[in-house]
């Protein structure tokens, strides 16, 4: 091995690391088998479910899968829209 | 006498389950207890001759379960410890052979006669998995440092799970010590953390194995083997013994590595 390669090798992750951060998102991905299709599907859905009911900002909408221990949470993060956020009824 | 039953299993093949299975068996015997190994790989028998008992062989747990012999007739013991029993895989049927039910019933007729059960269960997620699951009290999954074995493991603890056979306990097998300190290698922690299940031993690399199932005498019944060391401290913490884990070889000095040759330690 070149003294530059060696240089440039330095800068990469350790292969340890690397692996565990494919293993954790891969982890997530298998345990709750949402695939990222689906949960946009999901999002879409829930947008429009919300939506008919309060006004919120769709561009905003964040849903995660959050993780501790093995437990799993589908996390929703729904703005409403700004000045008007009150009821549509 | 009502023995605990033990399932070990893995998700993927070729991490260590049988050899884990065989040296387990030896170490709770070593305390003392009476155990039989289970192999439930039915088709793709080895756990004879890891124990070395391939030659002993007359019936199987097909024979059993089908009542061609009796239960006790099946039993093959020990060459050396003599509260050490195999019940070995039929070789010439497949996984279809026997059933959930089968198997617990079998089971529960080993309860009365041993403290301990263990079942050495096939690789894979199908039908010899989820049989070998059915009768656990207890399962202990166990996994190398590696991202396919990480992730087969995840999923086997997830039919633990499901089937409220939890929680599963963790072995961690075949740990390259000098490639976790270059950072090339998956750590205990990193594995438990991905897992999130309770560990309950760490095994490290070790050729002493390769020689021990080329015997067909299990490395734990050497008093000199690191990994049988490992295996035997996983029995007494089964036994609720509170055994700290091993520091891994390279952990140590050479001083104390040197020491260690003259003189195993009993860590």
């Amino acid at each position: 091995m070149g003294i530059l390669d060696k240089l440039t090798s330095r800068r990469q992750p350790s292969s340890r690391a690397v692996a565990k951060e494919r293993l954790q998102l891969v982890l997530v991905q298998d345990r709750v088998q949402l695939s990222p299709h689906v949960l946009q599907a999901l999002k879409d859905d829930l947008i429009d479910t919300i939506s008919r009911y309060v006004e919120i900002d769709r561009e905003a909408v964040e849903i995660t899968i959050s993780q501790n221990q093995r437990e799993s949470w589908l996390v929703a993060n729904i703005p409403l829209s700004r000045g008007r956020a009150g009821s549509r009824r | 006498m009502a023995g605990r039953i033990i399932t070990i299993t893995s998700g993927k093949g070729g991490v260590g389950k049988t050899t884990t299975t065989a040296n387990i068996g030896v170490g709770l015997a070593l305390l003392g207890k009476s155990v039989v190994c289970v192999d439930t790989d039915i088709g793709l028998r080895n756990l004879d001759l890891v124990m070395g008992l391939d030659n002993r062989i007359v019936y199987d747990l097909v024979d059993v379960v089908e009542g061609r012999c009796r239960l006790k007739q099946a039993l093959v013991r020990d060459r050396h410890l003599s509260e050490l029993y195999l019940l070995p895989a039929a070789q010439t049927r497949d996984k279809t052979a026997v059933s959930a039910a089968q198997m617990q019933a079998l089971c529960d007729e080993l309860r009365k006669e041993f403290d301990f059960i263990l079942l050495d269960s096939p690789a894979g997620i199908e039908t010899g998995f989820h049989n070998a699951l059915a009768p656990a009290d207890e399962v202990i999954i166990v996994t190398t440092p590696d991202v396919s074995a990480v992730r087969d493991a995840d999923r086997a603890i997830g039919f633990v799970e499901a089937q409220e056979k939890g929680p599963a306990r963790l072995v961690i097998n075949r740990i390259k010590s000098d490639l976790v300190r270059k950072g090339e290698m998956l750590t205990i922690e990193d594995v438990v953390e991905l897992l999130a299940i309770e560990l309950i031993g760490i095994v490290p690399e070790d050729e002493t194995i390769i020689m021990s199932t080329n015997r067909g005498t299990p490395a734990a019944m050497d008093r000199k083997s690191l990994a049988g060391q490992a295996f035997r401290n996983i029995a007494k913490r089964l036994t609720g013994q509170e055994v700290p884990f091993m520091p891994l070889p390279s952990d140590d000095g050479w001083l104390k590595r040197l020491t260690r040759l003259v003189r195993p330690t009993s860590s």
